[in-house]
């Protein structure tokens, strides 16, 4: 019970940091229909930017853990935002009209061009960064287990709560969101209306890297390490957590990176950790049987 | 006279290397309801997809308001005051009736007129109101053209576009949205109108064009295309389909 109970919590803290990557996904591919392949390395460049801003903060004399975390924060869903605007403005919008598979190429090409990029600027080997939230509650032991809760994970699933909490608001209450989910079910009615569709298409790339951003920076923390390549292997996981929870569907990816973080976690504590990733796919494989759209997806067809 | 509201002016289309419009030239002028009618593919909705910018012109001049728009982007032609009603009604259907709506108030820009263009539009549309919270892809047809031009009309239109009202719509229904539009073009709306149910639209209409094969044949006032022996023989006797069975009701 207490070791199922510890996994339980090891698995949310990982499933939050997939959920807000597999965000990213999800709102791309229901906005233009295409999957963002460069997003998992998206993610990675927030990482480092969130690394280097703790050094640069640091070097300054800013080492107030909240104030530090904070303007960390801050500055890495800027200036990822600001590359995730970049990935589409330079490989998808000219090839906005072009066949389908066009901006499907470029992403994996753009993948590319990230880890490549991050590899020659920062340097092949593993980044360390010194744990900086540290500590945790001991919640109850049973015999010589105790179950613990680090300050860590609680700040990653509470940010993560945070932020999807405001991300739902902007997206179902205010004007601009209206606009997003307007493009994404008709783009030609949206600019009728006066939507102005690129901008609302870019617009969902910011918000999407700045989403990554914040999954950079948990992830940086959680683990303290990070390289040039944690963009592919966890940017395939919130791939497959945004198709588990429904392609297009926000609430489904932020089930999706749930479920897929709990699975592996749970894989990993009961059966084999070398195939905690067999277990998460074949997972998904399993629920695309029953459920082709997803958990939470519709099917395309629709009333007209 | 005065100048247009909008005018066409030779204006070729082609989707491709296919042409679907040649030399077309039209005017609308304000306060006016001018109608476009012509059989199934003859270029209608091309041509008031043009105006909106999607297909752009190859040939020619769209002048809305003094201004050649046609290499304006959609959403500015919109924000201009052009909103549309368009063939297939494209409500958003994941969207909330009232979402809708507000949808259709971003070329307004006017936060504060929201509340009054919103009483109006429901008084047009009582069902609507009563709908307000349903998802657009809930309505049935009939409910879903209204809303489509109640959500062009939420944009304060200084032209009001509508692709085919009529279409797949119980008589009673028709009845009632040809009644609003002439409501709301007594009280100063410029509307221009395609339809494929002729008799009602230039009954309705001050002026109309026959279109035939992408090219304009015959323009005139609406009772002079109603009494001309060509139109009667091509668009309203015979040669129909379901929606004329309307306009005899």
């Amino acid at each position: 019970m207490a070791y199922f109970l510890q996994q339980l919590i090891n698995g949310v803290t990982l499933g939050s940091i997939y959920g807000l990557i597999a965000i990213g996904y999800t709102m791309v591919y229901g906005i233009i229909g295409m999957i963002n392949f460069a997003h998992g390395d998206v993610f990675m460049v927030g990482a480092f930017i969130a690394l280097i801003a703790f050094l640069a903060l640091t070097t300054i004399g800013i080492t107030a853990v909240p104030l530090a975390l904070l303007l960390v924060l801050i500055i890495a869903m800027v200036l990822t935002a600001v590359w995730g605007w970049t990935v589409e403005r330079v490989a998808y919008r000219p090839l906005r009209e072009s066949f389908r598979l066009a901006p499907l190429i470029t992403a994996i090409g753009m993948s590319i061009v990230l880890q490549n990029f991050i590899q020659i600027a920062q340097g092949a080997r593993v980044k360390p960064l010194q744990p900086i939230v540290t500590g945790g509650y001991e919640l109850f032991h049973q015999g010589s287990f105790s179950v613990i809760v680090s300050n860590i994970q609680i700040l990653i699933v509470a940010t993560t709560v945070l932020v999807m909490g405001a991300f739902w608001l902007l997206i179902n209450r205010t004007e601009l969101g209206r606009a997003q989910r307007a493009c994404e079910q008709d783009r030609l009615m949206a600019a009728l209306s006066g939507v102005d569709v690129d901008r609302t298409i870019s617009l969902t790339f910011v918000l999407g890297a700045g989403l990554a951003a914040v999954a950079g920076l948990l992830y940086l923390l959680y683990y303290g390490v990070i390289d040039f390549f944690i963009g592919f292997v966890v940017g395939i996981k919130a791939f497959t957590a945004a198709v588990f929870g429904g392609i297009g569907s926000i609430p489904g990816a932020m089930l999706g990176g749930l479920i897929i973080g709990l699975i592996e976690t749970f894989w990993s504590a009961y059966f084999t950790i070398e195939y905690k990733d067999v277990a998460a796919f074949s997972m998904l494989a399993i629920v695309l049987i029953f459920f082709p759209t997803g958990l939470l997806g519709r099917p395309e067809v629709e009333k007209v | 006279m005065t100048a247009p509201l909008l005018a066409l002016d030779g204006v070729t289309v082609g989707y491709g290397l296919l042409p679907v419009l040649h030399d077309v030239s039209l005017q609308i002028r304000s306060g006016e309801i001018v109608c476009l009618i012509g059989a199934n593919g003859a270029g209608k909705t091309t041509t008031m997809m043009t105006i909106c910018g999607r297909p752009r012109v190859s040939h020619g001049q769209v002048v809305f308001d003094g201004t050649d728009i046609s290499q304006h982007p959609t959403h500015e032609i919109a924000r201009l005051g052009i909103c549309q009603s368009p063939e297939g009604r494209r409500i958003f259907a994941r969207m909330t009736v009232m979402e809708n709506l507000q949808m259709g108030a971003i070329v307004a820009n006017t936060p504060d007129g929201f509340e009054s263009d919103l009483a109006r539009v429901f008084a047009l549309f009582p069902r609507l109101a009563d709908r307000s919270n349903q998802r657009g892809g809930t309505l049935s047809g009939g409910e879903q053209q209204m809303l489509a031009i109640a959500r062009a009309l939420m944009g304060r239109p200084k032209l009001l576009l509508l692709d085919e009202p009529s279409l797949g719509l119980a008589p009673l229904v028709v009845k009632q949205i040809f009644e609003a539009i002439k409501e709301l073009n007594a009280q100063g709306l410029t509307v221009f109108l395609v339809e494929q149910n002729a008799f009602y639209a230039l009954k309705l209409a001050n002026r109309g064009y026959v279109m035939v094969n992408g090219r304009i044949t015959m323009t005139g006032t609406g009772d002079e295309l109603l009494a001309s022996e060509h139109v009667r023989e091509a668009y309203l006797d015979g040669a129909t389909g379901p929606e004329e069975e309307v306009s005899i009701s």
